[in-house]
């Protein structure tokens, strides 16, 4: 076999590449996800292509301590869903190492029942340096798995910690999974874990210290509501996960959510606050992306450094004037 | 020992020799290394003195053959008396086949036998399974049906030869059949003597033969045990293997530590089931891994032997001095073979040989020096039984009993394994037991970590292994390697088909549903399997029974 | 953005081979080297990996088998990678595979073979040449 340039590849098919996507083409699929996830500027166009049929899958997030049963329950949630002949989208996130940049993307091992069943498509993706718990364009990707048609998308975080709140913006329904035994306990919970919960899943209740855990974590549900007023109270689950025990109440539970966001209006609120937060944050990197190309492709800015340093112009004032020469009608 | 005014007249002039001879000697002639380590990666000093084993105690520490703690072995003769078992495991092919090279290695003084199975009767699958598609008798005997076993022990007597099988998700089955066999032989239970591995957890964490999950799986193993003592007593029912943990890539005291904490856990279990330790363990067996540096194995040997006395009368109280032997086989170690330069092996296995002599094994396979091309052709795997033969004959090692003791160096290191062997069992306790360990991932992550470790040395040429990074050369392909008919499947299938055809249906099917009726109960299923295989009920086809009551097993697999 | 881009590996163990200890360190070292890679685990039918070498769009399969099953299990890996559409992964495999073979699996697509005793830096060289994304 020759060396071959898949990006070359990649320009041939490129232009009806959402098209086919949005044909069902299990192979764009995955090659606009790579497109993305390599953050190709051509990827924009296509995801601009794809939007219009996105916002019809529930998104769902799975997130925990490393080792707490996130993989295997994303399988055994897959398979209750696939009965219910629902189609899934699977995002298994696992970070990148800081130093080689290279990852195990460890999380597909353990979602193999689905295998063989053209309706269940499942993507590893490695964070690529960035924090909290996802990749940079781990939303685009459920926009893309979205738009192909799956009811169903199912995010699993990165298992690191519990500062990886990111998927709270990104998922209609997080679920936060505790296991007994892995230090889990409620003294080691940030608040910022309780505030993204809409469900916890204490899995590995085969193991002694699970109905602790779980009474542990209802109590502050409970503390939480009485200091806070709030419309939805996190209900916490027992699953066995390699059993496959708990997973179908578990499903109801997030079927409940889900008719909670739908009948509340609460579903439109939070999407309207995320296109919101996506379009900002989108809009701020082109501009920073377009503003900085002009700035620091003539060399004029390092002659500026430089008078900034002699102490000839301050860098208060020089900000000011060049955004003020860039967009010249402010003010 | 020695007493304290020695110690410190020996410590005194070894300083003086430190600062004075050989500091002179490495101005001039530095060493090779500044730190040496053994291929696990323990440190070796430059000397061993009275200094390192200062609180010795013969009595404690060593004690008498066939004595507790066992540590210079398990019979009071040893090889005076008898030698090791020469045991060569083999299979492939059809169950003819490798009923040739049987008897062909019994004709050459071999003494006991040892079956390979290939994949798919390991995984439980019959030959005619989608998934035993490419694999049927590849690298073991095919083994579907009573039928196959009659062939395979044809003209073999069963009560003449003692066989050893490794089968284990699947150990109660392939065992049944075997006894089954001795039946029609007319050979009474009593009079038959082997070992099965019947050895289900390092399969989850090193070799890959697992069917169902832990719990299930850990019953089918105490029903076998419990089946022998009850009723098979010459049989070894389980042999607890750090053979291929270390295969895998673990350290000496690894293969050894991880191999004590599994049988920890198979004692509890059957304890847990109701059964008096001294009535089983006795019946206890352990398999081991032999690596050229032949001290560091010597050294390992002792220790595991003198640690698991312990175990068994400290932590389980038993009582009877058979109970606390680690009797053992041994296999050369196969990842220590090379593709390059084959016949270098030979030189290899016969350390390993020599290694296994010293230390006071009771059976060895040794590996043939085409390990790393293919299975052993019938030339190589007869140099590999010669190399037990000359260790065994002429090199004395066998002569008297365990003749490294006292050495500064040996005993040194013995100690410090025995202590790195006490460090993971309390380890593994903390965190719950073997299972837990297991399920997290522990022991397979400790164990690909020294396996990295040691690639890592090799490729950054800080070990020299010959024929890999240094002292290579060109060297035309390999010939003369040992092929298996590619059509096996067909032939098993065909053969299948008939069977299934021909067998009283009606019985098969009775015995398969009492099967299943049993093993949803607490009973044994050892004699309803017994049963369900004379009725020609299939490995697959029992397996089956069990895989739609307690499913199949997908273990993390960590990276 | 050429900096963002990955070289993505599936390591796979087709058939019943339970012999991992290769292909969880290769698996490894080409993290190490800035691969993304993707194990499998064990008893991989062809199905399985190639459905995971299109999921993940992979660039490479990498087949490791020590049971004497490659004749069978490799040139099924690309036959069905064509199938589907998958013509430019680059397959790769290594084990205990006898040198008569070689040829054999070579003109079925297989891009290289290697055996024991290889420096898994040579494997990486391999790849990364190979698999010229620039
Ligand atoms: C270690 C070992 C084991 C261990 C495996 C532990 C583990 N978890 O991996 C244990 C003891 C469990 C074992 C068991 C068996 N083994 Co074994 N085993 C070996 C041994 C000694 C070394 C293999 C090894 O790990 N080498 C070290 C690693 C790092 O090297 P490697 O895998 O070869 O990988 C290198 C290259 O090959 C290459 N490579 C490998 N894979 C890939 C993949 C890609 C994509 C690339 C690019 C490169 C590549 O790169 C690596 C780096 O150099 C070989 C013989 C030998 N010396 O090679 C026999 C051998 C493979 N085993 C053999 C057999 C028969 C078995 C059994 C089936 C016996 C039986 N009937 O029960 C069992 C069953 C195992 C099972 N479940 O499948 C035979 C296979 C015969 C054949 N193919 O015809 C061999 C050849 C021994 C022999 N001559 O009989 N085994
Ligand atoms: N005892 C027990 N073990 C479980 C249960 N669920 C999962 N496990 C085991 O826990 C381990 C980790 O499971 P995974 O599903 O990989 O966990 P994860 O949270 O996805 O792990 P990371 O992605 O590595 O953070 C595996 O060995 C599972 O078999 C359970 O309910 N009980
Ligand atoms: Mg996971």
């Amino acid at each position: 076999m020759d060396t071959k340039s898949r990006d070359l590849d990649i320009s041939v098919i490129m232009e009806d590449l959402a098209a086919e996507v949005l044909q069902g083409s299990v192979r764009a699929m995955a090659r606009l996800i790579t497109l993305v996830e390599n953050e190709d500027p051509r990827a924009f166009e296509f995801l601009g292509s794809i939007y219009p049929h996105t916002g019809r899958a529930h998104v769902l997030g799975i997130t925990g301590s490393p080792g707490t049963g996130k993989s295997t329950l994303t399988d055994k949630i897959t398979s209750v869903l696939r009965q219910q002949e629902k189609t899934v989208g699977v995002v298994a996130v696992d970070p990148s190492s800081p130093f080689t940049g290279g990852a195990l993307l460890g999380d597909r091992i353990r979602m193999q029942r689905a295998s063989g069943d053209p309706d269940v498509f499942i993507r590893s993706m490695a964070t690529r340096g960035n924090l909290g718990g996802l990749a940079r364009t781990t939303a685009d990707v459920i926009k893309i798995m979205d738009g192909f048609g799956k009811d169903w998308v199912i995010v699993e975080t990165v298992g690191v910690g519990q500062d990886e709140v990111e998927i709270a913006k990104t998922a209609d329904t997080t679920i936060v999974v505790l296991a007994p035994g892995l230090g889990d306990s409620i003294q080691s919970m940030k608040a910022g874990v309780m505030e993204i919960a809409d469900l916890y899943v204490i899995n590995k209740a085969d193991r002694s210290g699970a109905d602790a855990l779980v009474t542990e974590v209802r109590i502050r549900v409970e503390q939480d509501a009485q200091i806070k007023e709030a419309a939805w109270r996190a209900p916490v689950l027992k699953t066995v996960a390699v059993e496959d025990q708990g997973t179908e109440p578990l499903l109801e539970a997030i079927e409940n959510h889900r008719s909670f966001l739908e009948q509340s209006g609460r579903l439109k609120k939070v999407r309207r606050e995320k296109t919101r937060q996506e379009t900002l944050s989108l809009l701020k990197e082109e501009i920073s992306h377009n503003v900085l190309e002009k700035i620091l492709g003539n060399g004029r800015f390092d002659d500026l450094i430089d008078d900034i340093v002699a102490h000839r112009k301050d860098p208060y004032t020089s900000v000011k004037e060049i955004v003020t020469t860039i967009f010249p009608d402010e003010e | 020992m020695f007493d304290k005014k020695k110690l410190e007249t020996i410590k005194t002039e070894k300083e003086q020799w430190d600062c004075g001879p050989v500091e002179k000697t490495c101005a001039k002639f530095p060493e090779r290394k500044t730190t040496f380590t053994t291929i696990s990666g323990e440190e070796v000093e430059r000397l061993y003195t009275p200094l390192e084993v200062a609180d010795f105690d013969y009595d404690t520490k060593l004690g008498f053959p066939g004595e507790y703690p066992f540590t210079r072995g398990v019979q009071p003769t040893m090889y005076r008396g008898r030698f090791w078992t020469m045991r060569q495991y083999a299979g492939f092919g059809t169950a003819r086949e490798t009923n040739e090279r049987y008897r062909y290695l019994l004709e050459q003084g071999q003494t006991g036998l040892s079956v390979a199975f290939d994949l798919p009767t390991q995984s439980g699958y019959d030959s005619d399974h989608a998934l035993s598609m490419g694999e049927v008798g590849k690298v073991g005997v095919a083994i579907d049906s009573v039928d196959d076993m009659r062939v395979l022990f044809d003209q073999i007597p069963l009560d003449k030869v003692t066989t050893s099988m490794t089968i284990n998700a699947p150990a109660t089955v392939l065992l049944g059949m075997y006894f089954a066999l001795a039946e029609e032989q007319g050979v009474p239970y009593s009079k038959v003597g082997g070992t099965v591995q019947n050895d289900i957890l390092k399969e989850i964490i090193c070799r890959g033969q697992y069917i169902y999950p832990p719990l299930p799986s850990m019953r089918l193993t105490v029903d076998l045990i419990k089946y022998c003592y009850e009723h098979v007593p010459r049989w070894n029912s389980i042999s607890i293997s750090g053979y291929h943990i270390r295969e895998a890539g673990s350290t000496a005291a690894q293969e050894m530590a991880f191999t004590i904490a599994n049988g920890i856990t198979y004692v509890q279990s059957c304890i847990d089931r109701g059964m008096e330790v001294d009535s089983f363990a006795p019946r206890l067996s352990f398999f081991y891994n032999a690596f050229t540096n032949v001290l560091e194995e010597v050294a390992k040997f002792r220790a595991g032997r003198r640690y698991w006395a312990r175990v068994m009368k400290e932590r389980f109280g038993s009582e009877n001095p058979r109970s606390m032997m680690m009797r053992y086989h041994v296999q050369t170690g196969g990842v220590t073979l090379t593709a390059q330069q084959p016949l270098n092996n030979i030189v290899r296995v016969a350390l390993q040989t020599l290694a296994t002599a010293y230390g006071g094994a009771q059976s060895l396979h040794t590996n043939s020096y085409d390990e790393a091309l293919c299975l052993p052709t019938e030339e190589a795997v007869t140099v590999a039984l010669r190399t037990q033969q000359v260790v065994a004959e002429e090199s004395g090692a066998a002569d008297t009993i365990d003749p490294l003791a006292g050495s500064y160096y040996v005993e040194a290191l013995t100690d410090r394994i025995e202590a790195e062997i006490d460090d993971y069992i309390k380890k593994i306790d903390a965190m719950g037991g073997t299972l837990k360990a297991i399920e997290d991932g522990y022991v397979q992550k400790e164990i690909q970590d020294s396996a990295y470790r040691f690639q890592k040395e090799i490729e950054s040429n800080e070990r020299v292994y010959v024929g890999i990074n240094r002292y290579t050369m060109e060297e035309p392909p390999p010939t003369n390697l040992l092929k298996v008919d590619p059509k096996q499947r067909d032939i098993e299938t065909e053969k299948l088909k008939k069977f299934r055809v021909e067998r009283d249906q009606k019985s098969w099917k009775a015995a398969l549903d009492r099967l299943d009726e049993v093993s949803r109960t607490d009973e044994n299923v050892m004699p309803v399997v017994i049963e369900a295989v004379k009725a020609r009920a299939t490995v697959g086809e029992v397996c089956d029974v069990w895989r739609n009551i307690w499913g199949e097993y997908r273990p993390k697999e960590f990276v | 953005m050429t900096g963002k881009k990955r070289i993505k590996v599936i390591m796979a163990k087709p058939g019943l081979d339970g012999h991992d200890r290769g292909a969880k360190l290769l698996a490894r070292v080409f993290a190490e080297a800035g691969m993304e890679v993707v194990y499998t685990g064990l008893r991989q039918t062809p199905e399985m990996i190639v459905e995971a070498a299109l999921q993940e769009d992979a660039d490479v399969v990498g087949l490791s088998s020590l049971s004497g099953v490659h004749n069978y299990f490799f040139p099924r890996v690309v036959e069905l990678l064509k199938e589907n559409g998958l013509d430019d992964v680059l397959v790769v495999g290594g084990g205990i595979i006898p040198d008569e073979d070689i040829p054999g699996l070579k003109d079925s697509g297989v891009a290289a073979i290697f055996g024991p005793g290889t420096r898994t830096e040579d494997i990486v060289k391999f790849i990364v040449e190979k698999v010229s994304r620039n």
